[in-house]
């Protein structure tokens, strides 16, 4: 097997009494596209959440990019979290900032650059997303949602991280944006060697960019493997995620074909 | 983690050989760039340059952009540019940073100082005439939704006028109290101090009286006022704009200005007054109670020289003016809660301008109102 590049073992994460994640082990290969799949409120958001540190664990251990993260000292943290990127679900764009400093946001914070070197890497990274150097100078108030999106990796992909964490990045997007933004997704993957962890409702991301789908139910995850694997899948929520009606509809349809 | 990067050169015949080595990578750029920058002044004489990648050992999309710098400078000049050496699983990031910066990126204009400065004079001159409108139409928005509200009393929203009036009046009562008792405590303090060096203790009951109800009552309530419950109606239009709140009730058919601004405006307006009518009372009785325990002063006398001088006219000067600075504090907190657009910043700038336009405009108006109360001889 293939090195992982992230190592969860038996995670607890709980608020007061809940205890949402209960025991949970995953692990990401490098150079994937995982897919995480659950119902609402079964803490998809909370394990993404937990693994880049925003919220405290109980129990379990947590390895990315080889650097245990639970009992981690705050610089080797840093060091870590230097080689990801994250898309927010509704972006987080700083909204004082134009589009040109919310991309150059990371890479002034941890690279020492010429303006003009900056300028140049900002509109390359707006461009690898899609983007023209005219979007540059907007604000986010003034973006529509597939572009706030776009912006969003673009800034995630600021400082060329290792893995970047995808939280529902087709969500609010009509289907055509959403198979571009999957396209984009796997074309950066490819060519960056990017390793891709992606919460998503979205079964149609499933089908066409996902390399593995890990499925949460229970605060476990129940079934981990290709969408195939998924499809014959015996747990009753994953039976019903992805052979049920809207499902079947996608299912049947040709599937796209991907670069 | 990695190596610092080098690019090393010798010239050998007509052309230049460049054997590059260590991490291309975002940690290293700011090195590397120093490096391409170095190379990237082709000399006229040679033909064309020969890179060798063999040694990269990392390299992402930073290096890759910075490597495309230097080949676009020198096919920029004409010279050939020859590239070995980098493995294939980076050529499609190499392919990718190609189509990159193609257009010139127009940045932002630079002009030279006095002539930004000009610039920027004129704008905000234009701005300032500008942000005139946006009061106007809504003191007449806010005008036509009161006749609406008068033609039809169903739709006015007394629930929220209630809350509000809770929140403006009720609930600032115990601070405006104390902020006026001290006031006045200290403005009589005052008095006795410097009319008692020549006797004129008694003329202190005259000033205090006189003061507080005409001006210092009223100012200080408004500017309390503008500054508790005006910032508080710009940051609630504000963030309900920038939610896109306000947009969801102008779809569904109600008209924003009736349903949120008016009942705000009017709890504003009839809270003012009786908070005036409560400071001024507490303003007075600070002053008698300073006048009594520092000036020596027996509360009936104070009382006396109180009923001798004070007429009517003075308390109602005060409280006349009162809801022409409640209209005015509402009309402006509710105006820039409006022009709030979507940032976070924009949202802290409308509530500062919000407090200060409103305090600026309440002594203007109260300097307006003493001209016309002396004119008319009041």
């Amino acid at each position: 097997m293939p090195d992982a590049i992230i190592k969860v073992r038996e995670l607890i994460v709980g608020f007061g009494d809940h205890v949402v994640l209960n025991g949970l082990s995953l692990d990401v290969q490098k150079g994937e596209i995982l897919g995480l799949v659950g119902g609402s409120g079964s803490g998809k958001s909370v394990l993404l959440r937990t693994i880049i540190g925003l919220l405290p664990l109980r129990q379990g251990t947590i390895e990315a990019l080889g650097v245990r993260l639970d009992g981690a000292s705050d610089a080797q943290r840093r060091a870590v979290e230097r080689r990801w990127g994250i898309l927010f679900q509704n972006g987080a764009l700083f909204s004082s900032l134009t589009v040109r400093q919310n991309v150059q946001f990371p890479m002034r914070e941890y690279l020492s650059l010429s303006d003009r070197l900056m300028d140049e890497m900002a509109i390359a990274k707006l461009e690898m997303v899609g983007l023209t150097a005219r979007d540059a100078d907007k604000f986010p108030s003034e973006l529509s949602g597939g572009m706030t999106k776009r912006v969003a990796l673009a800034r995630a992909l600021a400082l060329d991280p290792e893995i970047v964490f995808l939280d529902e990045p087709t969500s609010g997007l009509d289907p055509i944006s959403a198979g571009d933004f999957d396209m984009l997704i796997r074309t950066l993957q490819q060519t960056l060697g990017l390793t891709v962890f992606m919460v998503t409702h979205d079964l149609e991301s499933l089908h066409t960019v996902c390399d593995r789908i890990a499925a949460l139910a229970d605060g476990v995850v129940v079934a981990e493997g290709t969408i195939d694997m998924m499809m014959t899948s015996e747990h009753p929520w994953v039976k019903a995620y992805f052979r049920g009606k809207r499902a079947s509809m996608i299912a049947h349809s040709p599937r796209p074909t991907v670069m | 983690m990695g190596s610092a990067p080098a690019l090393s050169g010798t010239v050998s015949g007509e052309r230049l050989q460049l054997a590059a080595s260590g991490s291309w990578t975002a940690p290293f750029a700011g090195e590397l760039e120093t490096l391409i920058d170095s190379h990237a002044e082709a000399p006229a004489r040679l033909r064309g340059v020969s890179i060798d990648m063999g040694g990269v050992r990392e390299f992402d999309t930073f290096g890759a952009w910075l490597l495309e710098r230097l080949m676009r400078a020198w096919k920029g000049n004409g010279q050939d540019v020859e590239l070995t050496g980098l493995p294939d699983h980076y050529r499609g990031l190499l392919n990718e940073v190609h189509q990159a910066n193609l257009t010139p990126d127009a940045g932002s204009p630079k002009t030279a100082g006095v002539l930004r400065w000009l610039d920027g004079l004129g704008r905000s001159v234009e701005d300032f005439g500008q942000g005139i409108l946006p009061f106007i139409n809504m003191f007449g928005a806010v005008g036509n939704a009161l006749t609406r509200v008068l033609i039809r009393p169903i739709r006015f929203r007394l629930t929220s006028a209630i809350h509000h009036l809770d929140r403006v009046g009720w609930q600032a009562v115990p601070i405006i109290l104390l902020i006026t008792f001290l006031i006045g405590g200290i403005i009589a303090q005052q008095g006795f101090f410097h009319f008692r060096q020549f006797g004129a203790d008694i003329y202190v009951v005259d000033m205090v009286g006189i003061l507080v109800l005409r001006e210092i009552g009223v100012l200080i309530v408004s500017i309390m006022v503008a500054g508790r419950s005006g910032s508080s109606y710009t940051a609630e239009l504000g963030s309900m704009k920038m939610r896109e709140e306000v947009d969801a009730l102008r779809t569904m058919g109600f008209d924003p200005v009736e349903v949120l601004i008016l009942p705000r405006i009017l709890a504003i307006v009839i809270a003012l007054p009786v908070l005036t009518f409560l400071g001024s009372m507490s303003a007075l009785l600070g002053g008698g109670l300073v006048a009594w325990l520092y000036g020596g002063m027996s509360p009936d006398i104070f009382i006396e020289r109180l009923r001798e001088t004070i007429t009517f006219t003075h308390f109602s000067v005060g409280l006349i003016k009162a809801p022409f600075m409640a209209l005015v504090i509402g009309i402006v907190a509710c105006t820039e809660g409006l022009r709030v657009a979507g940032s976070a910043e924009s949202l802290g700038l409308k509530t500062t301008a919000s407090v200060v336009k409103s305090i600026f405009m309440v002594i203007v108006l109260d300097g307006i109102f003493a001209i016309f109360f002396a004119s008319i001889g009041m």
